[in-house]
Protein backbone atom coordinates (compact mmCIF):
# COMPACT_ATOMS: atom_id res chain seq x y z
CA UNK A 1 0.00 0.00 0.00
CA UNK A 2 1.57 3.41 -0.98
CA UNK A 3 -0.27 5.84 1.15
CA UNK A 4 -0.19 4.54 4.79
CA UNK A 5 -1.31 7.00 6.87
CA UNK A 6 -4.88 9.21 6.53
CA UNK A 7 -4.29 11.76 9.16
CA UNK A 8 -6.17 14.95 10.16
CA UNK A 9 -4.06 17.30 12.52
CA UNK A 10 -4.75 21.16 12.51
CA UNK A 11 -1.42 21.99 13.15
CA UNK A 12 -0.80 20.60 9.69
CA UNK A 13 3.26 19.87 8.89
CA UNK A 14 5.00 19.52 12.57
CA UNK A 15 6.98 18.05 14.63
CA UNK A 16 4.32 14.94 15.69
CA UNK A 17 4.14 14.07 11.64
CA UNK A 18 7.50 14.28 10.59
CA UNK A 19 9.61 13.05 13.23
CA UNK A 20 7.02 11.10 15.12
CA UNK A 21 5.34 9.08 12.33
CA UNK A 22 7.27 9.82 9.50
CA UNK A 23 10.09 8.45 11.01
CA UNK A 24 8.15 5.31 12.71
CA UNK A 25 6.75 4.69 9.30
CA UNK A 26 9.14 5.44 6.49
CA UNK A 27 7.30 8.24 5.27
CA UNK A 28 9.20 9.54 2.11
CA UNK A 29 6.04 11.43 -0.04
CA UNK A 30 3.76 13.99 2.92
CA UNK A 31 0.34 15.39 0.72
CA UNK A 32 -0.79 18.41 2.84
CA UNK A 33 -4.30 18.61 1.38
CA UNK A 34 -5.15 22.54 2.01
CA UNK A 35 -6.80 24.63 -0.51
CA UNK A 36 -5.48 27.84 1.37
CA UNK A 37 -1.50 26.20 1.86
CA UNK A 38 -1.67 25.03 -1.98
CA UNK A 39 -2.63 28.88 -3.11
CA UNK A 40 0.77 30.11 -0.50
CA UNK A 41 4.27 29.87 -1.54
CA UNK A 42 4.75 31.60 1.57
CA UNK A 43 2.55 29.14 3.52
CA UNK A 44 4.18 26.28 1.49
CA UNK A 45 7.70 26.95 2.34
CA UNK A 46 7.02 27.37 5.79
CA UNK A 47 5.94 24.16 5.74
CA UNK A 48 8.55 22.65 4.42
CA UNK A 49 10.89 23.88 6.63
CA UNK A 50 9.23 21.35 8.59
CA UNK A 51 10.47 18.79 6.88
CA UNK A 52 13.88 16.73 6.16
CA UNK A 53 15.53 16.65 2.94
CA UNK A 54 14.90 12.80 2.55
CA UNK A 55 10.99 13.54 3.04
CA UNK A 56 9.20 15.09 -0.19
CA UNK A 57 6.40 17.39 0.26
CA UNK A 58 3.16 18.35 -2.04
CA UNK A 59 0.62 20.42 -1.44
CA UNK A 60 -2.34 20.19 -3.62
CA UNK A 61 -6.26 21.83 -3.25
CA UNK A 62 -9.17 19.50 -2.22
CA UNK A 63 -10.19 18.59 -6.05
CA UNK A 64 -6.69 17.96 -6.97
CA UNK A 65 -6.46 15.77 -4.14
CA UNK A 66 -9.67 14.10 -5.20
CA UNK A 67 -8.39 13.33 -8.85
CA UNK A 68 -5.00 12.12 -7.72
CA UNK A 69 -5.78 9.90 -4.80
CA UNK A 70 -5.87 6.64 -6.95
CA UNK A 71 -2.31 7.46 -8.44
CA UNK A 72 -0.71 8.22 -5.32
CA UNK A 73 -1.96 4.86 -4.07
CA UNK A 74 -0.57 3.12 -7.00
CA UNK A 75 2.98 4.55 -6.72
CA UNK A 76 5.74 3.99 -4.86
CA UNK A 77 6.12 5.77 -2.59
CA UNK A 78 5.14 5.73 1.15
CA UNK A 79 2.57 8.51 1.24
CA UNK A 80 1.13 10.49 4.39
CA UNK A 81 -1.64 12.18 3.70
CA UNK A 82 -3.05 15.05 5.64
CA UNK A 83 -5.49 17.34 6.18
CA UNK A 84 -5.96 20.31 8.61
CA UNK A 85 -9.81 19.99 9.28
CA UNK A 86 -12.78 17.09 9.43
CA UNK A 87 -14.56 18.51 6.24
CA UNK A 88 -11.38 18.05 3.80
CA UNK A 89 -10.77 13.99 5.16
CA UNK A 90 -14.35 13.45 5.02
CA UNK A 91 -14.94 15.23 1.39
CA UNK A 92 -11.79 12.85 0.52
CA UNK A 93 -13.59 9.72 1.98
CA UNK A 94 -16.63 10.43 -0.19
CA UNK A 95 -14.70 10.82 -3.17
CA UNK A 96 -12.65 8.02 -3.13
CA UNK A 97 -14.28 5.36 -0.63
CA UNK A 98 -12.07 3.00 -1.70
CA UNK A 99 -8.86 4.57 -1.06
CA UNK A 100 -9.33 5.98 2.26
CA UNK A 101 -10.56 3.43 4.47
CA UNK A 102 -8.35 4.27 8.06
CA UNK A 103 -8.74 7.49 9.27
CA UNK A 104 -6.32 8.74 11.89
CA UNK A 105 -7.77 11.92 14.04
CA UNK A 106 -4.16 12.93 15.25
CA UNK A 107 -4.94 16.95 16.22
CA UNK A 108 -8.11 18.52 16.59
CA UNK A 109 -7.43 21.12 18.95
CA UNK A 110 -10.26 23.64 21.27
CA UNK A 111 -12.46 25.72 19.56
CA UNK A 112 -15.71 27.28 21.01
CA UNK A 113 -18.55 24.72 21.29
CA UNK A 114 -15.90 21.72 21.13
CA UNK A 115 -15.68 19.53 24.10
CA UNK A 116 -12.82 17.46 25.04
CA UNK A 117 -12.94 14.05 23.84
CA UNK A 118 -8.96 13.17 24.51
CA UNK A 119 -5.81 15.89 25.09
CA UNK A 120 -5.27 16.12 21.90
CA UNK A 121 -8.96 16.01 20.14
CA UNK A 122 -11.92 18.36 20.58
CA UNK A 123 -14.98 17.57 18.84
CA UNK A 124 -18.54 19.12 18.53
CA UNK A 125 -21.44 17.19 19.21
CA UNK A 126 -21.98 17.54 15.23
CA UNK A 127 -18.55 16.88 14.47
CA UNK A 128 -18.81 13.46 16.12
CA UNK A 129 -21.49 12.45 14.73
CA UNK A 130 -20.21 13.22 11.11
CA UNK A 131 -17.37 10.73 12.16
CA UNK A 132 -19.65 8.72 13.26
CA UNK A 133 -21.47 8.55 9.93
CA UNK A 134 -18.37 7.94 8.03
CA UNK A 135 -17.85 5.15 9.92
CA UNK A 136 -21.44 3.72 9.44
CA UNK A 137 -20.03 3.65 5.61
CA UNK A 138 -17.22 1.94 6.20
CA UNK A 139 -14.48 3.90 7.19
CA UNK A 140 -12.04 2.68 10.47
CA UNK A 141 -11.52 5.54 12.45
CA UNK A 142 -8.91 6.08 15.55
CA UNK A 143 -7.92 8.79 17.23
CA UNK A 144 -3.96 8.73 17.65
CA UNK A 145 -1.54 11.45 18.68
CA UNK A 146 2.02 9.21 17.86
CA UNK A 147 2.51 5.58 16.77
CA UNK A 148 3.68 5.32 20.41
CA UNK A 149 0.80 5.77 21.95
CA UNK A 150 -2.26 3.38 21.75
CA UNK A 151 -5.25 4.22 19.49
CA UNK A 152 -8.39 5.04 20.74
CA UNK A 153 -11.65 3.97 18.53
CA UNK A 154 -14.22 6.89 17.77
CA UNK A 155 -16.79 4.91 19.85
CA UNK A 156 -15.18 5.50 22.90
CA UNK A 157 -14.87 9.29 22.30
CA UNK A 158 -18.72 9.41 22.40
CA UNK B 1 13.93 52.93 21.92
CA UNK B 2 11.79 55.06 24.31
CA UNK B 3 10.27 52.03 25.20
CA UNK B 4 11.87 49.08 26.22
CA UNK B 5 11.52 45.73 24.49
CA UNK B 6 9.14 42.71 25.38
CA UNK B 7 10.81 39.65 24.81
CA UNK B 8 8.06 36.78 24.02
CA UNK B 9 9.02 33.25 23.95
CA UNK B 10 6.74 30.50 22.22
CA UNK B 11 7.60 26.86 22.64
CA UNK B 12 6.12 23.70 22.91
CA UNK B 13 4.79 22.51 25.80
CA UNK B 14 5.54 24.15 29.03
CA UNK B 15 9.54 25.10 27.73
CA UNK B 16 8.26 28.65 27.38
CA UNK B 17 7.52 28.48 31.29
CA UNK B 18 10.10 27.37 32.82
CA UNK B 19 12.79 29.20 30.35
CA UNK B 20 10.79 32.30 31.38
CA UNK B 21 11.08 31.39 35.24
CA UNK B 22 14.26 30.41 34.97
CA UNK B 23 16.05 33.92 33.21
CA UNK B 24 14.08 35.71 36.15
CA UNK B 25 15.96 33.77 38.97
CA UNK B 26 19.74 33.96 37.06
CA UNK B 27 18.61 37.83 36.21
CA UNK B 28 16.53 39.07 38.87
CA UNK B 29 14.49 40.90 36.29
CA UNK B 30 11.07 39.83 36.19
CA UNK B 31 8.23 40.67 33.48
CA UNK B 32 10.43 41.45 30.51
CA UNK B 33 9.33 38.22 29.15
CA UNK B 34 5.97 36.61 28.18
CA UNK B 35 6.33 32.61 27.76
CA UNK B 36 3.50 31.47 25.28
CA UNK B 37 2.79 27.92 24.78
CA UNK B 38 1.25 25.62 21.90
CA UNK B 39 -0.22 23.27 24.77
CA UNK B 40 -3.75 22.50 23.60
CA UNK B 41 -4.40 25.21 20.80
CA UNK B 42 -4.67 24.69 17.21
CA UNK B 43 -3.12 27.04 14.98
CA UNK B 44 -5.74 29.66 14.95
CA UNK B 45 -5.80 29.75 18.80
CA UNK B 46 -1.63 29.95 18.72
CA UNK B 47 -1.47 33.01 16.33
CA UNK B 48 -3.71 34.35 18.48
CA UNK B 49 -1.77 33.45 21.81
CA UNK B 50 1.68 35.35 20.17
CA UNK B 51 -0.46 38.16 19.26
CA UNK B 52 -2.10 39.09 22.42
CA UNK B 53 1.35 38.20 23.61
CA UNK B 54 3.32 40.95 21.78
CA UNK B 55 0.19 43.37 22.09
CA UNK B 56 0.97 45.53 19.05
CA UNK B 57 4.85 46.68 20.92
CA UNK B 58 8.71 46.78 19.99
CA UNK B 59 9.54 42.90 20.58
CA UNK B 60 11.55 40.30 19.75
CA UNK B 61 9.86 36.86 19.89
CA UNK B 62 12.27 33.65 20.49
CA UNK B 63 10.93 30.39 19.55
CA UNK B 64 12.18 27.04 19.79
CA UNK B 65 12.39 25.44 16.72
CA UNK B 66 13.13 26.69 13.31
CA UNK B 67 10.43 25.39 11.97
CA UNK B 68 6.75 24.22 13.09
CA UNK B 69 3.77 25.30 14.66
CA UNK B 70 5.32 27.77 17.00
CA UNK B 71 7.31 29.29 14.13
CA UNK B 72 4.71 28.98 11.65
CA UNK B 73 1.81 30.75 13.96
CA UNK B 74 5.06 33.24 14.95
CA UNK B 75 5.68 34.00 11.35
CA UNK B 76 2.22 34.37 9.93
CA UNK B 77 0.77 36.58 12.64
CA UNK B 78 4.34 38.66 12.72
CA UNK B 79 5.94 39.16 9.35
CA UNK B 80 4.28 42.48 8.56
CA UNK B 81 5.18 43.91 12.33
CA UNK B 82 8.43 45.73 11.50
CA UNK B 83 9.23 46.39 14.92
CA UNK B 84 9.29 42.85 15.66
CA UNK B 85 12.12 40.45 14.94
CA UNK B 86 11.77 36.78 15.38
CA UNK B 87 14.73 34.39 16.88
CA UNK B 88 15.02 30.40 16.77
CA UNK B 89 16.47 28.20 18.64
CA UNK B 90 15.97 30.13 21.92
CA UNK B 91 18.17 29.09 24.81
CA UNK B 92 18.37 30.15 28.61
CA UNK B 93 21.72 32.03 27.75
CA UNK B 94 20.08 34.11 25.06
CA UNK B 95 17.21 35.37 27.40
CA UNK B 96 19.30 36.37 30.16
CA UNK B 97 21.09 38.28 27.31
CA UNK B 98 18.15 40.06 25.74
CA UNK B 99 16.81 41.36 29.25
CA UNK B 100 19.38 43.30 30.09
CA UNK B 101 19.51 44.89 26.20
CA UNK B 102 15.63 45.73 26.23
CA UNK B 103 16.59 49.83 25.39
CA UNK B 104 18.01 48.39 22.03
CA UNK B 105 16.44 48.28 18.77
CA UNK B 106 14.34 44.82 18.10
CA UNK B 107 16.83 44.34 15.04
CA UNK B 108 20.45 44.73 17.44
CA UNK B 109 18.61 43.13 20.32
CA UNK B 110 17.82 40.28 18.12
CA UNK B 111 21.37 39.98 16.67
CA UNK B 112 22.89 40.44 20.16
CA UNK B 113 20.39 38.04 21.49
CA UNK B 114 21.38 35.25 19.04
CA UNK B 115 24.92 35.42 19.17
CA UNK B 116 24.80 35.14 23.08
CA UNK B 117 22.84 31.93 22.36
CA UNK B 118 25.70 30.87 19.86
CA UNK B 119 28.15 31.17 21.78
CA UNK B 120 26.77 29.65 24.52
CA UNK B 121 26.72 25.97 22.89
CA UNK B 122 30.03 24.45 23.61
CA UNK B 123 31.58 20.84 24.28
CA UNK B 124 33.81 21.64 26.82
Amino acid sequence: MAIVLYRIDDRLVHGQVVIGWGRAMGIDLIILVDDQVAASDWEQELYRMAVTPEIEVRFVTMADAARQMSEWQANGKRALVLTGDLETMAALRTSNPDVVQKINLGGIHHRAGRRERLPFVYLTDQELRALQALEAGGAVITAQDLPTTVPVALKALG
Amino acid sequence: MSEELRGVVVCHGALAGALVQAAEQISGLNGALVPVSNTGCDRDTLEDRVRAAVDGKPAVVFVDLASGSCLVAVLKRLRDEHLVKVVTGVNLAMLVDFVFHRSLSPAEAAARAAAAGEKSIRIP
